[in-house]
């Protein structure tokens, strides 16, 4: 019988929790990942107290509509604050304040190497608290933190875009390098700064049909991890329509020790969260000045960096999405490009080495950082053995030095070095007599 | 000395800072009335008598004032009259409480209400129902009956009621008292127990228009803890005491509807007082009150069972076991309308409908300056009388609901005595947006050409 081949269907919704001072809803401080103790940060607001009213952080709201500029979307001029009701012990008010209908930002698009991921919607939400599960007193408890209950936290949901779990991994990587360019998240990842969800489905290549289920991968705390995941759904659902059976709404975690995904729970049926508007909450009216002057203050994203870079330096692709996605040297890099044009070095180069780990940029001095480049690739070839006896007779000459290195004073390391280096007499490659010093010193 | 229990929340003040007694004297009044009469009654919940500083620099000098329990007080008991929340002691006070307290208000008592303020009779109270001082054959109304009984039967100086769709006008009227409902966003809503959160109002019960003018003074205002109050800083209300109301337009509204034959000849004189200060009087439609009603009860049932989801009895109060059958009714009806593939057809049309009424004040408001009618078609009723009657209040506050459901200033002043029942009547008026001003300005000129209110006649 002939194989069937299938696509991936995927969508992805990704949660993050914006890092503003204090809460969503109220003036909490907004740290549940590093609080002293459970339930520290919290007040009437958020832990549900009868009576208590909600506020909404306007920062937050500025950040959202941040990130949704950046991922070119069009922005609500009105939009509102809607109730979503569901019983759970962590949810202290018996409902979640979110967005229902008109969420902050709208029809936006993320750039991957394979293509583009459309962003269907961007909504502001609050974070719900945390349920541990302990014994006290030889009896099972279930304890709740309300720390993080009412913590900012933004959820950004894509159209099925998505046609591979490499493209789900680059989509995802982006994302947390917008929001962390933006600083507007940090998004740790193990600590549920950023959760990760994806919607997977396959579709008979060849067939216009939608697939008529959807599997909701939930609760991955790592971009290897939906890699994977999604590597494993597509194995496993091909197999199952392949038999001719059918697949059902489900949702399906990730067991990182066996490789494999398992079933958490089927949906019999559709949740009905009763949306309403949040009458505490007035709607929220924006005028097109102030998303000009949000969008006029908005950084260099990653992605236009990197095109900025080829452009402008002619970096390989590759190279230059690596090193632009370091948000945090950004304008070093750039410095340290145009210095190396001003000197007439290919910039291009640099960036290979530097991404290959050939030279380390030393960002408090971008000139050494040239020269060490400069001297890589200039180098005349020494003979080993000459390069070994230089090595001995420096070694013997400074035993203190040999001494202090076994000590553990790895610094000593680039002493020995320029001693070499000056023995030799010609430009010697660094790399080389580095690795033959390790031969000495380390053994 | 019990004669200093029928003074006036002015004259409390006036009288303390002119030290003819000390607020201990003052106090002690209170507590034998409270005594002597509270348990039969069952107006409070709690009494916290004790442990009130004299302040007689304070604006309200230390007057005794009870309010609602269903706003949060901190450390004392606050259970909104359902024992879900016996126990409850919030650890904040509600802002108009903060506020309250900054003027300098010995808060003494914390009043019964229908439990979580849904009712109109007070009779559905968890904690059992409270009697109508006037004749305790009869029901105080409600839901903030036991603060217009507080102020009816002398247990303190004035009250703090809330109201949703009537909750402050019809027990003020059902007990003789005046109760003065703000503007949707005037009074701070944070600490209130909600109820429908988009129409919640607290006010001032008071023996009488004065009164309720000093007392919306200090808690009136933007609160930076609730973003539904208006930014506008509030005016000075009591400069529209013993003002004249000449040429003031006045719209008689719901006359010679089924069901208003008690009230309608007494309205007929309310019109006719007016019209001898100088106010031009006369008769207008409007939209049908009866549609108020399923608008109110659509979103009020919404709102309702999405603000008691909250009382889980995780971090406070009692399980869910506890709720009365009104709750539960109201959770129930409420679930339904805001269910997916119901939403649309109930609360959605219910907010459009509302929409509808705010034009329609809109419209009557370029002709009037006030509009009056009937508080609520009749006296008060027996007690009893909503034990069979699932719509009881809605059909008690048909004529207020239009008003609250758009968010509009309106106040109760008693407009007759029954003098062998000892029960009133009372007198509705209601403005535009943030014109409290004119409802106390009319009710103050028709209150002092009347001789219905018997504090003011002791002065």
């Amino acid at each position: 019988m002939k194989q069937t081949e299938y696509q991936l269907i995927c969508g992805m919704e990704v949660h993050a929790e914006l890092k503003t001072k204090s809460k969503m809803f109220c003036g909490c401080k907004n740290d549940p990942f590093h609080a002293s103790k459970p339930n520290c940060y919290t007040c009437p607001t958020c832990l549900g107290l009868p009576g208590a009213l909600p506020v909404a952080n306007s920062t937050a709201i500025e950040w959202t509509i941040k990130l949704g500029l950046a991922l070119n979307c069009r922005i609500n001029l009105f939009s509102k604050f809607d109730r979503k009701h569901y019983f759970y012990p962590d949810l202290p008010k018996g409902y979640q304040i979110s967005q229902y209908d008109l969420p902050f930002c709208y029809d936006g698009y993320l750039e991957t190497s394979a293509g583009k991921v459309r962003i269907h919607r961007i909504h502001l939400e609050e974070d719900t608290g945390k349920l541990l599960h302990k014994t006290v007193h030889n009896q099972k408890v279930s304890l709740v933190d309300f720390n993080r209950s009412g913590v900012p936290l933004i959820e950004i949901v894509t159209e099925p875009d998505i046609k591979s779990a490499a493209q789900a991994k680059e989509y995802a990587k982006t994302l947390r390098g917008i929001l962390r360019e933006l600083h507007i998240a940090d998004c740790d990842m193990e600590q549920g700064g950023m959760r990760l969800e994806a919607n997977i489905s396959l579709q008979a290549v060849g067939t216009k049909e939608l697939p008529n289920y959807k599997i909701e991968l939930k609760n991955i705390n790592s971009f290897r991890f939906l890699e994977q995941a999604i590597n494993y759904e597509i194995e496993r659902q091909s197999q199952v329509l392949q038999n001719g059976e059918q697949l059902n709404q489900e949702t399906r975690g990730w067991n990182a020790v066996q490789n494999k995904t398992f079933l958490q729970r089927t949906k019999e049926e559709a949740e009905d969260y009763r949306y309403f508007p949040d009458p505490d909450l007035p709607p929220i009216r924006l005028s097109t000045n102030q998303i000009e002057i949000i969008k006029q203050n908005l950084p260099e994203l990653p992605l236009e960096r990197a095109k900025r870079w080829m452009s402008n330096y002619h970096l390989q692709p590759e190279f230059a999405t690596r090193l632009s996605e370091d948000t945090k040297h950004a304008q070093q890099l750039d410095s340290l490009f145009k210095l190396a044009v001003n000197k007439k070095f290919e910039p291009s180069k640099l960036a290979n080495q530097i991404v290959n780990k050939k030279i380390t940029v030393n960002y408090q001095n971008l000139e050494a950082t040239l020269e060490e480049f400069e001297s890589l690739n200039a180098t005349a070839t020494v003979d080993d053995n000459d390069l070994e006896k230089i090595i001995r007779q420096v070694l013997a000459e400074h035993q203190d030095a040999v001494n202090r290195y076994h000590a553990g004073q790895k610094q000593v390391l680039s002493f020995f070095m320029g001693q070499v280096m000056k023995n030799l007499k010609v430009k010697a490659d660094p790399q080389q007599v580095r690795s033959t010093l390790h031969k000495y010193l380390d053994n | 000395m019990n004669d200093l229990t029928t003074l006036t929340l002015a004259d409390t003040i006036q009288a303390l800072r002119d030290k003819k007694f000390s607020l201990s004297e003052l106090l002690s009044s209170y507590r034998s009335v409270i005594e002597k009469h509270n348990q039969k009654l069952n107006i409070l919940l709690t009494t916290t008598l004790d442990n009130h500083p004299e302040q007689l620099d304070s604006p309200l000098a230390g007057s005794p004032l009870v309010v609602k329990d269903n706003i949060s007080t901190k450390n004392i008991q606050t259970t909104a009259a359902s024992t879900v929340l016996d126990g409850y002691r919030p650890p904040f006070d509600a802002t108009i409480i903060h506020r309250l307290y900054q003027a300098g208000a010995s808060i003494i008592g914390k009043s019964n209400l229908d439990a979580w303020a849904h009712g109109s009779s007070t009779e559905t109270s968890q904690y059992g129902r409270t009697l109508n001082p006037r004749n305790p054959d009869y029901l105080p109304g409600g839901s903030s009956g036991g603060s217009a009984a507080a102020v009816a039967a002398n247990m303190c100086a004035a009250a703090i009621g809330t109201e949703t769709a009537g909750s402050i006008r019809q027990p003020a009227a059902w007990c003789g008292v005046v109760g003065l409902k703000p503007s949707y966003g005037r009074v701070s809503r944070f600490g209130v127990i909600a109820m429908a959160s988009s129409t919640d109002s607290p006010g001032p019960i008071t023996k009488t228009v004065e009164d309720a003018a000093i007392l919306l003074n200090f808690i009136a205002g933007h609160d930076h803890h609730d973003s539904t109050t208006s930014s506008q800083s509030a005016p000075d209300f009591t400069t529209n005491i013993n003002q004249s109301i000449k040429n003031l337009r006045v719209g008689i509204l719901y006359q010679g509807i089924k069901g208003l034959e008690i009230v309608d000849p007494h309205l007929q004189k309310v019109g006719q007082v007016l019209e001898s200060l100088g106010a031009q009087v006369d008769s207008v439609s409007a939209m049908d009150p009866k549609l108020a009603i399923s608008v109110y009860t659509v979103v009020q049932r919404g709102e309702v069972s999405s603000n008691l989801a909250r009382m889980d009895g995780v971090r406070f109060g009692n399980d869910r076991s506890y709720f009365g059958d009104e709750a539960k009714r109201r959770i129930m009806l409420g679930t339904y309308t805001l269910s997916k593939g119901y939403a649309d057809q109930y609360y959605n049309t219910a907010q459009k409908v509302r929409t509808l009424f705010i034009e329609d004040f809109k419209k009557l408001f370029k002709k009037f300056d006030v509009l009056i009618s009937p508080t609520s078609p009749s006296f008060a009723k027996k007690v009893g009388a909503t034990a069979d009657a699932a719509m009881f209040g809605e059909l008690e506050d048909m004529l207020l609901e239009p008003s609250s459901i758009t968010g509009l200033p309106g106040i109760n002043v008693p407009c007759y005595q029954d003098k062998k029942t000892h029960l009133f009547l009372g007198l509705n008026i209601v403005a535009p947006m943030w014109r409290e001003d004119l409802v106390i300005k009319v009710a103050d000129a028709y209150e002092k050409a009347t001789s219905w209110n018997e504090w003011r006649n002791k002065a």
